[in-house]
């Protein structure tokens, strides 16, 4: 199955969330979007130009934008929100906590430059909280995908759930390997290698990164079984006790804090249900800096060799 | 015409329903509550064309978002006796497995909220977005906020001020409850609050002036001249001086009711003081 897992050119993530929402403009008339001053880096302006009426500019005002928000999804309209992550979360968790969650208000809120792979602009901008906030909302969706073609059907996927959804995706252009015609459900992982030696569960960007370790372990010997958990939560307990029930040890790949992170929900599943060794692969109580996306990884432990070497340090504690 | 003396006698008794949920789970703020009596009792009962069988998405109905939902008692009152929820259930406030949280809350199901507040600010964004919403649906109904006057010390305020003109949201009303106290003292001891009628003009919106929010015939004619103009490209704000605490002798012009309830000593002089016009509720609950 690795041999079938290719990259057919690199393109964004938040390209394909301004592709599912052109996309949606067209299907679901209730839905309405607004944004933060970020139109161009949230790819938002397919779906502007085609309903002009249906977007709302805020300015510099990410308070604000998620109470216009709560707002209009108590009249009934869909609204996605769109900004930097590190300004959908941390800058507006009381304003999501009160007026949309804790009010239950069908809201998407759609967060690009996640993570380190957000680049230059460094660790102000950031965020690898963000996962681990959003995820302790009672009532949150949380959707990390891997590629712009996940994005893309993630995005229209969140228009049919109703409640508050985190959409997470990223700035570069990255390997897009899953299908143009996938359906997207939430809370389903997705197998992209059956194996037996170890389990690697990876999320957003990292899950290329856990293909490219996973062919490198493949040629050692070693066979891993690799599920790509887009959505962090509600998580797929199912197919994360069925993979370790077989391996016998795991490994989380995630661009994100480990505290609070992927990993740490993967380890309440298997502390509740079957004891297993685990491996994180995550920032390990770090912000980021400047530079680029692939060497920032690399210098903060989330390089392919940092998957492998997790992979067969789980290995050994079996 | 709207008919003033039906309408004191509602107040007469949501003020009385305030000292006693107040009371009964010793917690809570009346004064803000007493204060906004007359404000809650106009809109409700003569301004709002409203639905007591409660619709979520408010369609074709003005509506109503209360910002500063610690005077949460007020509000539950003047809902009860609008027909939203029964009226007995006022005896369950801020107690254990009721649909009356402290600050208001859709998450029990409570007809008649449809957001929650209580962190301060936020409110005003929300009715903006209904107003937006309402706008998309072509609904000319309107839609009412009320903010307390400490609150606007809150950044997201202003960040919704500046909003509301850009848009020209000009079917949303705006009220402040200028009462000139907050929790820890007088806004001007606090934070003052400096020209209010120049900072709201000078961020694009319509300003009026009410002097006195605790004259329930001022206050209706007050809406109805809001009311008349919407619809103008620009949001209106209304500036209503309260005096906090209003009806009770001994709790009003002072902010140290904001947020403690009366004892029972406290309660007999203050009910003492206040006509029962619609008949008391009972306690405990008996639902």
């Amino acid at each position: 199955m690795l041999d079938k897992i290719i990259d057919t050119g690199k393109k964004s993530t938040r390209d394909g969330f301004g592709a599912g929402l052109a996309a949606l403009g067209k299907t679901h008339p209730e839905v309405v979007a607004l944004c933060a001053d970020l139109i161009g880096s949230l790819k938002m302006q397919d779906f502007i130009d085609a309903h002009p009426e249906r977007f709302f500019q805020v300015g510099i005002a990410e308070a604000n934008m998620m109470g216009i928000a709560a707002g209009l999804a108590t009249a009934g309209k869909i609204p996605f929100t769109g900004t930097f992550a590190n300004f959908s979360t941390g800058r507006v968790y009381d304003q999501i906590r009160q007026s949309i969650a804790y009010s239950h208000k069908n809201v998407k809120v759609c967060a690009s430059h996640a993570g380190l792979t957000l680049g230059e602009d460094g660790a102000t901008h950031q965020i690898l909280e963000d996962m681990g906030m959003m995820k302790m909302l009672p009532g949150f969706t949380v959707i990390n995908p891997c590629d712009y073609n996940q994005t893309k059907a993630a995005t229209i996927a969140i228009a049919d759930h109703h409640g508050p959804v985190y959409l997470r995706f990223g700035r570069p252009g990255w390997p897009n390997f899953t299908a143009a015609d996938q359906k997207f459900e939430i809370g389903k992982a997705l197998l992209l290698n059956e194996g037996t030696d170890v389990s690697i569960f990876a999320t957003g960007h990292m899950v290329w990164r856990a293909v490219e370790a996973a062919k490198q372990l493949a040629d050692e010997g070693i066979s891993v079984e690799l599920i790509n958990i887009h959505t962090i939560k509600p998580l797929d307990e199912e197919a994360i006790l069925a993979s370790v029930s077989k391996t016998k040890c795991a490994v989380s790949a995630e661009e994100h804090q480990r505290n609070g992170g992927l990993g740490d929900s993967i380890a309440q599943v298997l502390t509740q249900h079957l004891p297993s060794p685990l491996e994180y692969v995550a920032v390990n109580d770090s912000f980021g800096e400047s530079g680029k996306a692939t060497a920032l990884l690399d210098k903060y432990g989330l390089g392919v060799s940092d998957i492998i070497a997790a992979a067969k340090k789980a290995i050994s504690r079996k | 015409m709207a008919d003033i003396q039906k309408l004191k006698r509602v107040a007469s008794q949501v003020r009385r329903d305030i000292i006693r949920q107040t009371h009964y789970c010793a917690s809570g703020h009346p004064g803000g509550s007493l204060g906004c009596t007359d404000f809650f009792t106009a809109l409700y009962f003569e301004i709002m064309d409203h639905d007591p069988t409660f619709n979520m998405d408010a369609k074709n109905e003005d509506v109503f978002f209360l910002s500063n939902g610690h005077i949460s008692p007020v509000w539950y009152s003047i809902l009860a006796h609008s027909g939203y929820f029964p009226v007995e259930e006022l005896a369950t406030f801020r107690n254990i497995d009721s649909r009356l949280q402290g600050h208001p809350a859709t998450h029990e199901g409570l007809p008649g909220v449809r957001v929650a507040s209580g962190s301060l600010g936020q409110g005003p964004s929300v009715a903006i977005g209904v107003a937006l919403a309402k706008k998309l649906n072509n609904d000319d109904k309107l839609v009412y906020a009320l903010v307390g006057d400490g609150e606007l010390q809150e950044g997201q305020i202003w960040e919704a001020a500046m909003f509301a003109a850009h848009h020209k949201v000009d079917n949303l009303i705006l009220t402040v409850d200028w009462n000139g106290q907050q929790i820890d003292g007088p806004n001007d001891e606090v934070i003052t609050l400096g020209d209010l009628p120049a900072k709201w003009k000078s961020f694009g919106w319509e300003v009026m002036h009410l002097d006195n929010g605790n004259d329930i015939e001022a206050v209706v004619n007050v809406l109805n001249a809001a009311k008349a103009k919407t619809g103008n490209g620009k949001p209106i704000v209304l500036l209503m001086k309260t005096e906090m605490g209003y009806g009770v002798d001994f709790m009003q012009g002072t902010h140290k009711w904001h947020g403690k309830a009366p004892n029972a000593e406290q309660t007999e002089n203050a009910l003492s003081q206040l006509e029962e016009t619609l008949g008391d509720y009972p306690y405990p609950y008996q639902g």
